[in-house]
């Protein structure tokens, strides 16, 4: 069993090596029914998650928020003000937990970085010419380890959908390889941009793609084009995770981004986890929402549980 | 972490239980002599008495149904039959929850499948048929195609409901009036309905639910005033059915047991085909005449299918049928937990090794852990007989060819699955197989448009459908 897994793990290793070995290993992965999933989706979208276990669930949800503003009219002062907010989502309940991480534009890293500084809070920085991804590769380097310089532990890039659709999957790879290197202990988060994949088999072949080139999380979407996050594509890239670990034994995160609004979704998608992958990746650190909004509706359920009576919007802060 | 669902139970508030109910005969409920009990079986707990109707009580039925066939619903023109038939499917859909806590209660079944499933197909096969009921000259019947007279429907424990929308919508769009025994030990959903025929004001007679066992079977169907028989439910009752009609004018359908195949080659979408197979076994505690209780897997991706099946039925949550998160309800009867429990046992006994998840059982009630059993050949009888119940017999195969002949050996022939990414195999496998229903990359599909029925033991006639038309037309 043991030799099994080692040399299972030293052929994964050696795909990267060659254009050839990724398509037919990649063009290999068992298809994904679109009906079957979508299904399967639906169906654990049916659970009925209350009382106690809804308020698990929902502090659980905050602490996985990565609270984004990926805005061209962000500035210093709004940054900060949502970097608060990420260290005490309720000012009114200090029972409530501190999000997972801030998510902000390489520019907006510095101001960030000094109010969570020593917080536990992460801090997020998109790069590689987000969202596009359409740029030289040494610019989305540059711009990699610019982010990383000035305080970022996680980087969210976007891989080359220009090249994965034209079937240059080494190139993908490489990018990955690359810009993984450019984080250094920086966390990498892989963004499919799964709207612009379009098919299951093609998330799933680009979930194996940065997995193999060693990203530690998979991300669903920029929330920049009109399809982002959706239950049946995360049910895939879970999927993915799952099989991954049990080929190589590395675990790898996903951060469903974009659409995400309110905390029955939110709850759908935790409970897909559960019975997907399991209570391994019901953590901060396995799993993440891509979010702005979700972060409000989850405060006020949560008081909503703890009271007993729904507040109103104007009683939680707006970042 | 841990996340484990708090317990989220379905009201049974809602629905108002009397302590006893009579036959409905002819437009009212009519007190009987003979009343027995009928239980939850997921906590062996007395629901309400039921009357078993006799000889006498049947024919009174029979005699009601002919008169309202005679007088009033044959003579109607079809849309005002239609009129009646929508009355019902919107009833059916406002009284969806209480209709499916009700089913819930007395089947076993879980809520998330009685309120997901069965209950919108039920409201759905009325509107389909209602949609019939003033259009049966275009159905391909002829010009003008004239209903049989009096219907007699014997339906099963495993779909009370659903059963009764399948037999008693098409036979009403085209003509006929009915008498219909639900099975004993889940009378009282077809007693609520017989409650939303009186709120629709369907005319007194079309429409008569006499309650009983066997027996009440019998006297219904042997009755010479009786001009169709339909019958859902084993092989063996409806072979005595058949002899029993036999030399009559009475037009028969039977819908009897299976023995599915489902086949997953190796090219399959792996995740979900586990998906089916699971779906296509544990659906309703695998009470589905059309289950697919062989699976047929390609031997060189077996081992990785098992293990994914294995995985995920760890993930099954078995227990109280009301709680909205349960996938697996309770057996319906002690009898058929028996029955599941004598085949299992035979399948171990022969040699084939069976396998269950961890889960726990409560106690009181009727229970059995969903099963496989794996290393079984086409000599197991657990691979020959119908289970009705959630156990799974895992065969392999090496070819397509070698595929389509293990799943063709049965006496039965109701339904199959086959998973693969190639269409044109899909296209040729369904050639071969001889099932009524071939499911690609998907099963237990239903849906009222379309025909179910089987071939060899597993009965003939259709139904759902225009097909299912036909037989309640004199065609």
């Amino acid at each position: 069993m043991t030799a099994t897994a080692t040399s299972a793990r030293s052929d994964l290793s050696e795909l990267g090596r060659s254009e050839t070995a990724l398509r037919t290993f990649l063009h290999g992965l068992p298809g994904v029914d679109q009906v079957g999933a979508e299904q399967r989706a639906a169906q654990l979208g049916t659970r009925s998650i209350k009382t106690t276990a809804k308020a698990q669930a929902i502090d659980l949800a905050i602490r996985m928020v990565d609270l984004t503003t990926l805005e061209g009219a962000d500035t210093p002062g709004k940054v900060r003000a949502l970097a608060a907010k990420a260290l005490r989502p309720d000012p009114a309940d200090p029972s409530c937990p501190h999000v997972g991480a801030v998510c902000v534009y390489p520019a907006m890293v510095p101001h960030v970085a000094e109010v969570l500084r020593g917080s536990g809070v992460h801090l997020a920085s998109v790069a590689t010419a987000f969202p596009s991804g359409q740029a030289p590769l040494e610019v989305k380097l540059a711009d990699t380890r610019a982010a990383v310089a000035a305080g970022a532990d996680e980087i969210d890039m976007v891989i080359n959908r220009g090249a994965f659709l034209a079937g240059r999957y080494q190139e993908v790879y490489d990018e990955i390889v690359a810009t993984k290197q450019a984080c250094g202990d920086a966390h990498l988060k892989v963004i499919l941009e799964t709207g612009e994949l379009a098919t299951y088999d093609n998330v799933r072949r680009a979930s194996w793609l940065a997995m193999l080139a060693g990203g530690d999380f998979i991300k669903t979407s920029t929330g920049k084009v009109p399809v982002a996050a959706t239950l049946p594509v995360t049910l895939v890239m879970l999927e993915a995770v799952r099989d991954f670990r049990a080929a190589t034994g590395r675990q790898v995160g996903v951060k469903p981004a974009g659409g995400i609004k309110t905390t029955k979704d939110a709850i759908k998608y935790l409970v897909m986890v559960n019975e997907t992958v399991g209570g391994d990746w019901l953590d901060p650190d396995w799993f993440r929402f891509g979010a702005s909004s979700l972060l409000n509706d989850l405060l006020m359920q949560r008081t909503k549980l703890t009271t007993g009576v729904y507040s109103g919007p104007d009683y939680f802060t707006l970042d | 972490m841990i996340f484990e669902y708090a317990p989220a139970p379905e009201s049974r508030a809602i629905v108002d239980l009397r302590p006893s109910y009579g036959l409905f005969i002819d437009g009212e409920f009519v007190a009987g002599e003979d009343l027995h009990k009928t239980v939850n079986p997921a906590t062996e707990e007395v629901l309400a008495e039921v009357v078993w109707a006799g000889g006498a009580e049947v024919d009174r039925a029979v005699r009601a149904a002919r008169t309202a066939y005679e007088k009033v619903w044959g003579p109607m023109p079809g849309r005002d039959r239609a009129k009646y038939l929508f009355r019902i499917a919107r009833l059916v859909q406002e009284r969806s929850r209480e209709l499916a806590v009700l089913e819930s209660l007395d089947n076993g079944k879980p809520i998330r499948e009685s309120r997901d499933v069965d209950l919108p197909l039920v409201a759905a096969h009325f509107f389909y048929y209602a949609g019939w009921a003033d259009k049966l000259s275009h159905a391909g019947f002829g010009p003008d195609p004239k209903p049989l007279g009096v219907a007699a429907q014997v339906i099963p424990w495993n779909f009370p409901l659903l059963m009764l929308a399948w037999k008693i919508a098409p036979a009403l769009a085209a003509g006929n009036t009915v008498v219909l025994k639900p099975a004993e030990t889940t009378p009282l959903t077809a007693l609520l309905f017989a409650e939303i025929c009186q709120q629709a004001d369907l005319p007194a007679g079309v429409v008569n639910i006499v309650t009983g066992a066997g027996d009440t079977g019998r006297a219904l169907v042997e009755h010479p005033g009786v001009d169709k028989v339909a019958f859902t439910g084993s092989t063996e009752v409806g072979k005595a059915i058949a002899r029993s009609v036999a030399g009559t004018r009475k037009k028969v359908t039977l819908e009897l047991g299976g023995k599915a195949a489902n086949i997953v080659f190796d090219d399959a979408p792996v995740d979900q085909a586990v998906e089916g197979i699971v779906n296509g076994i544990f659906f309703n505690q695998g009470h589905v005449c059309c289950a697919g209780s062989r699976l047929l897997v390609q031997e060189s991706v077996a081992e990785q299918v098992l293990e994914s099946l294995k995985r995920r039925m760890a993930l099954l949550r078995v227990g109280d049928p009301l709680d909205k998160n349960t996938d697996i309800g309770a057996i319906n009867s002690a009898e058929q937990l028996a029955r599941i429990r004598e085949l299992s046992d035979a399948g171990a006994a022969e040699g084939a090794q069976r396998w269950s998840p961890p889960c726990e059982l409560p106690e009181r009630g009727f229970w059995f852990a969903p099963t496989i059993f794996t290393g079984v050949t086409q000599a197991h009888r657990v691979a020959r007989e119908e289970i009705f119940g959630p156990v799974l017999s895992v065969l392999t195969f090496r070819t397509p060819a070698e595929a389509v002949e293990k799943a063709n050996n049965t006496p039965y022939g109701l339904s199959a699955g086959i998973w693969t990414d190639k269409g044109s195999r899909i296209l040729w496998m369904a050639d071969r197989l001889r099932a009524g229903v071939v499911w690609a990359n998907t099963f237990n599909k239903f849906d009222p448009t379309s025909p179910f029925g089987g071939y060899k033991e597993s009965g003939y006639g259709r139904e759902g459908g225009r097909h299912g038309l036909e037989g309640y037309l004199d065609v």
